[in-house]
């Protein structure tokens, strides 16, 4: 069995009365591109925040890269990457800044941060575009740029809430070529998504219902033990008996 | 052991110098934001300047055919010649309608005169003999920048007057205007309107540019990822803070010289001094614009509250345009958690009477009070949000 980077035991939040997160209890491996499903207020969020550093849990215990959720969230930061479902870079900065801002607040050397964006502005082909303002960038190209730019300080983990909202089939397929990327340089993935498709290109999915993980495993799996053909069917079969959805 | 302290040394040092790269490529990244921002720009730095000129030239006190009211209970040869002096000036504009002195009250609470001039009974007797008489000015100075102005005209009309008379006469004769300020004796906030406008402008600009900045990043999901990196919420703050003070400083730099040279009102105490005020001022300013981009969440609602909760209050009740001492009690006491109340009796003190510190540490003191109180309740309020 290979490494265990994130690691949750009965994880839970709960706002006064409101249980948010129910006991949530789940690992995910090292590379490994994780799927983190769930209907509008099933809780998905809530767990993500708690797990990279920004909402202290209620109670259960969890470890990100190692570090504990509640008192070592300094260090899980260093330790991943974020992206967010908004669009998370400086629009009035252009493509250089940008890079060179967040190189600068994860306290990357002036020379790794030169070394660095050369290298992402070729790969992203970005070349004529380093010094235009990011606002003027197509969208599917600002993901593909907030993607990279998440990368740039090498976290062994990388959250991504719901990364491919509103853009077309086209961008959204190209932006998971950079997430098998990344996954094949061994930086775990962790996904949450709207879309059942997305679903199945990850290595296993998790599905919340209601605050709790009510399936776990790969999608292959998932299909053969619900006996359906898609993961949007899965999702549905249990999805339908959620009382709390917007 | 000795090995592992040294590590740790260095390890520190290491760190230290990690924070301030992380805290200066933030500062970096708010000026690129302020610096691009075409309609920010011409906030900070078109308002002081359109502020000071507007309120220096266009506001001024200017008087033109005013009417005075005069009662000449001397009716001789100094009243007279007194009276058409004034008359002659393209000043004023001699009232006759009231001759009874006991209507004088009356023509004022009405406001059909702003002005009167009274001479008593002996005038030229008194100036001839005793070489010096009286004469009274009255000015309703409810509006005290006008109630000056007018007073000044005539006390040099006067003067010009006694200046003439002298260069017949060998003993020097003295005519004393005894002036009289209706309604507000004091001429609190009188025509010292740059501390006012220095107040203002700070004011707006830190408070509302920097609640602004800060729930943008809010609105826009930066701030999230923000909170994920490894930068301290309390450092994403200040380094959100530290550009506007750069910012605020240079316009006061600017409101100074603007006042100095063109508008010509010196400033006659420590710059020195001036400047760590304003500096204090700011710090409450920019706490302030912190806890509200803290307590609200659209750029919107922000740039209400800092309108409304902030400009409203510092223009009613910093004494810069209505007297504090003319208000209701009630008012009076609040008017004491306005800061910019007392950066205003500080810039005052300091621009026009020339004061040092020892004058004006209480007021000193309070703003510091109000900064610090600020500043715990938008730590307090920032912690709340974050758990």
């Amino acid at each position: 069995m290979s490494e265990v980077v994130i690691k949750t035991n009965k994880l839970t939040k709960s706002f006064g009365d409101f249980i948010a997160v129910n006991e949530i209890s789940f690992e995910v491996f090292r590379g490994e591109i994780f799927g983190f499903l769930g209907a509008n207020g099933a809780g998905k969020t809530t767990a993500m925040r708690m797990l990279i550093g920004l909402s202290k849990p209620t109670s259960g215990s969890g470890t990100v890269a190692g570090f504990d959720v509640y008192k070592q969230t300094e260090n899980i930061k260093k330790n991943i990457g974020y992206m967010s479902q908004k669009f998370s870079l400086y629009e009035d900065l252009t493509v250089i800044e940008n890079i060179s801002f967040y190189g600068g607040i994860y306290g990357l050397r002036d020379a790794e941060i030169k070394t660095k964006s050369d290298q992402l502005i070729t790969e992203l082909g970005l070349q004529n575009q380093a010094k235009e303002l990011v606002g003027s960038l197509p969208l599917g190209w600002k993901q593909k740029l907030s993607f990279s730019v998440a990368l740039l300080h090498e976290p062994k983990i990388i959250f991504l809430d719901e990364p491919t909202g509103g853009v077309d089939p086209l961008t959204r397929r190209q932006f998971w070529d950079l997430i098998y990327a990344a996954s094949d340089k061994g930086i775990t993935i962790f996904v949450t998504t709207h879309y059942m498709d997305e679903a199945e290109y990850c290595n296993r999915i998790s599905i919340m219902v209601d605050g709790k993980i009510e399936a776990l495993d790969s999608p292959q799996n998932l299909k053969k033990r619900y006996g359906v053909k898609s993961i949007d069917e899965v999702f549905y079969e249990l999805a339908r008996g959620a009382k709390r959805s917007e | 052991m000795k090995f592992s302290m040294s590590w740790q040394g260095a390890q520190n040092v290491r760190n230290k110098n990690t924070k301030m790269k992380q805290f200066l490529a933030f500062v970096k990244k708010e000026f690129y934001h302020v610096l691009r921002d075409k309609r920010t720009l011409l906030i900070l730095f078109g308002m002081p300047i359109a502020q000071i000129l507007i309120f220096g030239f266009a506001l001024t006190n200017e008087v033109r055919n005013e009417k005075i009211l005069i009662v000449d209970n001397a009716k001789d040869i100094s009243s007279q010649r007194i009276i058409s002096e004034i008359a002659a000036s393209k000043y004023f504009q001699i009232d006759n309608s009231v001759n009874d002195p006991n209507q004088i009250t009356r023509a004022f609470k009405k406001g059909i005169i702003r002005v009167a001039l009274i001479f008593p009974a002996n005038f030229n007797n008194d100036l001839m003999h005793l070489h010096k008489a009286q004469i009274q000015l009255i000015a309703d100075a409810s509006d005290p920048n006008v109630a000056t102005t007018l007073t000044n005209y005539i006390s040099a009309i006067i003067g010009a007057y006694q200046l003439n008379l002298n260069q017949t006469y060998k003993i020097p004769l003295r005519i004393i205007p005894q002036i009289r300020m209706l309604y507000n004796p004091e001429l609190k906030g009188a025509p010292n309107f740059v501390p006012g406008v220095m107040a203002l402008v700070l004011m707006l600009i830190c408070v509302l540019v920097t609640a602004i900045s800060i729930v943008k990043e809010k609105e826009t999901g930066t701030m999230e990822i923000l909170l994920v990196s490894p930068l301290k919420p309390i450092l994403v703050i200040l380094a959100k803070a530290v550009p506007y003070l750069l910012l605020s400083l240079i316009n006061v730099a600017t409101i100074l010289l603007l006042s100095v040279f063109v508008l010509k009102v010196p400033v006659i105490g420590s710059i020195l001094l001036l400047f760590a005020e304003s500096t204090l001022f700011i710090i409450t300013c920019l706490t302030l614009g912190i806890f509200i981009s803290i307590k609200t969440n659209t750029q919107q609602l922000a740039m209400l509250v800092s309108l409304m909760g902030m400009l409203l209050p510092t223009v009613l009740f910093s004494g810069f345009m209505f007297p504090i001492e003319n208000m209701p009690v009630g008012l009076q006491i609040f008017s004491n958690i306005v800061p910019s109340k007392w950066f205003y009796i500080i810039v005052k003190s300091i621009m026009i009477k020339g004061v040092g510190f020892s004058v004006i540490w209480k007021e000193t003191l309070a703003l510091a009070g109000i900064a610090l109180f600020l500043f715990l309740i938008s730590i307090k309020s920032f912690k709340i949000r974050m758990a």
